[in-house]
């Protein structure tokens, strides 16, 4: 009985295997560049960019990868990370060589600083010329020498209609005590604090820890109103109506409204973050030519508006952006107007110092009410060690008893 | 002695302990059928997460890699804890408890620690050579690493098991002692061996900490689930985890299957 089962499950398997039809295209109409010219060169490109970030071929899409690897006879070793904190401590610590990074703004600006990112020449990216003026010399690389931006988009409050009756426009609808326990909040240090510094009109980039300390007291007393922190529960979390509120990505947002048409997003009169990833070379990459050619290639119309159909995320390149379909080439939250725009900030890089006092806040925020957290850690080992010396004294005895 | 039936606290007790274990696994399959990306509404049946993750090259590459780092790196780890194993065993009192400790310890440290040192480790080495040396090989020998100890645990209880005087009688009868090792020795401990060598492939494919430090721009499964987790985690996995499961569940019953019939003809026999 046990065998005819497992033969069938085995049989299974392979119908599953066998039964798997191939249907991503690759072909792709490109720029006039010779993407050609590193064909029998045996080059691979190390590739860093986040997770879900790019347009794989599934459900129909694009396969840029393979597309790329297709028209240049380059290989592409594609790997993902899920923070911009841990692509530099990758990175810093000398474990991995990559040709091509996809970092947000302030991680470029502090990688600048440290020197860890390679001049580009863009001669060899030409559809640089595509990507919109408004997007390039921002602060994080003022004179554009480093980055090539790929996405971009504004941070906001999605919310449920179904649950919220007031017009959501303001940051102050996360301090809301109406909606206590159904809001949510971002779990990272950088996005929280942002908030909280636009809710009392001040910059996002805190210049002085006396702002951090104003922004944690307001983040402290949200405390009592916030369901959880999180990150991407919020996608379950909101499309089942489990929360009210909550602050998160543009693009994002796109995704969970198209999931659940009783979400809605808005952006807050008090302005915003508005972020944008880029394309970077860092130092010690051995094919630098060939990875300006893969940066080009993401800047072509038809590479570029497959990732934006596919992410979610604005997209900076021009004629992309002219041929996406008419409801999110007019969306408000994909594409703000330029009044909204106008009030938006970027992350610039802090100081050290001010880095340090935000994550002393920030745990401070977290662990509040929870007193005694310190003690735990030598209560445990207290108990530890009993347990040793009681375990060897049980033997010692057990022993002296067995010599009898 | 006649063999009661189980008491209804008994019955609940087991059908309470094997939820446990096997809800979250029941749940993770049946969302790989869910219409949505949604892990909490069921919307729909649908095949489609399987058709894409044969689609879905990262992931199967990651796959891919995580398998075969797996297999080359417990096949090494057989071979080097199993001479270590030997090599302790004949030890004398002391140095033989000396060394089974050191052993230890990277068993009872945290794999972070091993991650990080082997890291610099490998920088110091790459700093040195100015070769390329993270990715596959790095990985390789770091998981050969986190794996000899346990395949030298596994066989050291086989070998005390195991009469010494057998080895020294083949050697009486006319062995030389190669002879000896392969037609004595290794039959003797070879359970050890492979549930060993089982311990090891699926420590290498669990490995999330020490890969995560010594991959280089190489990506295993874990951490390509890993960093997927930023957006929402695709059905995929669900789907993935799935297959493996099926696959791991029909290797078992296989197993059993070979073994309950090899019994009956045992029995049969006698």
């Amino acid at each position: 009985m046990k065998k005819t089962l497992s033969i069938l499950l085995a049989a299974l398997l392979a119908a599953v295997l066998l039964a798997v039809p191939v249907c991503a295209y690759t072909e792709v109409e490109t720029t006039d560049y010779d993407y050609t010219r590193f064909k029998d060169a045996n080059i691979t490109l190390n590739v860093y960019n986040w997770g879900e970030y790019i347009s794989d071929g599934s459900d129909d899409t694009l396969d840029i990868n393979k597309a790329f690897e297709e028209l240049t006879g380059i290989t592409v070793k594609y790997s993902t990370f899920d923070t911009n904190e841990s692509l530099y401590a990758k990175l810093k610590s000398g474990g991995a060589d990559y040709d091509i990074i996809i970092p947000s703004d302030y991680m470029i600006g502090k990688m600048i600083n440290e020197g860890m990112l390679e001049k580009l020449d863009y001669t060899n990216i030409p559809n640089y010329s595509m990507i919109g003026e408004a997007y390039k010399g921002l602060d994080y690389d003022a004179t554009s020498e480093y980055s090539v931006p790929y996405t971009w988009g504004v941070v906001g409050i999605v919310y449920n209609t179904t649950m919220v009756d007031e017009t959501v426009d303001s940051w102050d609808m996360l301090w809301n005590s109406k909606y206590a326990g159904e809001i949510l909040m971002f779990n990272n240090s950088r996005d929280a604090f942002a908030i909280a510094s636009k809710k009392l009109n001040m910059s996002l980039n805190p210049t002085s820890t006396e702002d951090i300390a104003m922004a944690a007291k307001e983040l402290k007393t949200q405390r009592d109103v916030v369901q959880a922190y999180v990150m991407d529960e919020i996608f379950d979390k909101m499309g089942g109506g489990e929360a009210a509120l909550a602050p998160y990505y543009a693009g994002d947002a796109i995704t969970m409204i198209s999931d659940n048409p009783d979400l809605a997003f808005a952006i807050p009169k008090e302005g915003t973050n508005y972020f944008v990833d880029a394309m970077c070379i860092p130092k010690g990459s051995v094919n630098k030519e060939a990875a300006e050619m893969y940066i080009n290639f993401m800047c072509e119309t038809e590479v570029a508006l497959a990732n934006t159909e596919y992410i979610g995320y604005s997209t900076p390149q021009t004629e992309a952006q002219k041929l996406l379909p008419e409801e999110l080439k007019n969306s408000p939250i994909m594409y703000p107007s330029e009044d909204v725009l106008a009030k938006t900030e970027t992350f610039n890089v802090l100081p050290d110092e001010l880095n340090a006092a935000m994550d002393k806040a920030w745990s401070d925020i977290k662990t509040y009410e929870k007193n005694g957290n310190s003690y735990l850690f030598i209560v445990v080992l207290l108990a530890i060690i009993a347990a040793v010396i009681f375990m060897t004294w049980r033997k010692a005895v057990k022993k002296k008893r067995d010599q009898y | 002695m006649k063999k009661r039936p189980l008491s209804v606290f008994k019955k609940i007790y087991l059908a309470l302990i094997f939820s446990f274990m096997y809800v979250p696994i029941a749940v993770m399959i049946v969302f790989s059928f869910n219409e949505s990306k949604s892990r909490t509404v069921f919307t729909g049946f649908t095949l489609n997460w399987y058709k894409n993750l044969f689609q879905n090259d990262m992931i199967l590459q990651s796959l891919a890699l995580s398998l075969v780092i797996a297999v080359l790196s417990s096949v090494a780890a057989t071979i080097l804890g199993t001479a270590a194993a030997v090599g302790i065993f004949s030890m004398k009192r002391r140095p033989r408890s000396a060394i089974l400790n050191l052993s230890y310890i990277p068993v009872i440290n945290p794999e972070i620690i091993t991650g990080v040192s082997l890291m610099l480790l490998f920088v110091v080495f790459k700093n040195a050579t100015t070769m390329k040396v993270f990715g596959f090989p790095t990985l390789l020998i770091a998981h050969i690493t986190f794996n000899v100890p346990y395949i030298i645990f596994s066989i050291m209880p086989k070998l005390r098991q195991m009469d010494v005087r057998m080895y020294e009688a083949a050697l009486d009868l006319g062995c030389n002692p190669k002879q000896a090792f392969f037609k004595v020795i290794l039959p003797e401990i070879m359970p050890g061996i492979v549930s060993g060598f089982l311990i090891a492939i699926t420590y290498s494919i669990d490995d999330f900490i020490i890969s995560y430090f010594t991959s280089g721009t190489e990506q295993t499964l874990p951490i390509a689930i890993y960093s997927m987790t930023r957006k929402k985690v695709s059905p995929e996995i669900n789907a993935l985890s799935t297959i493996m499961f099926i696959v791991i569940l029909t290797v078992l019953m296989i197993v059993n299957a070979k073994d309950s019939y090899d019994e009956k003809k045992n029995r049969v026999r006698k």
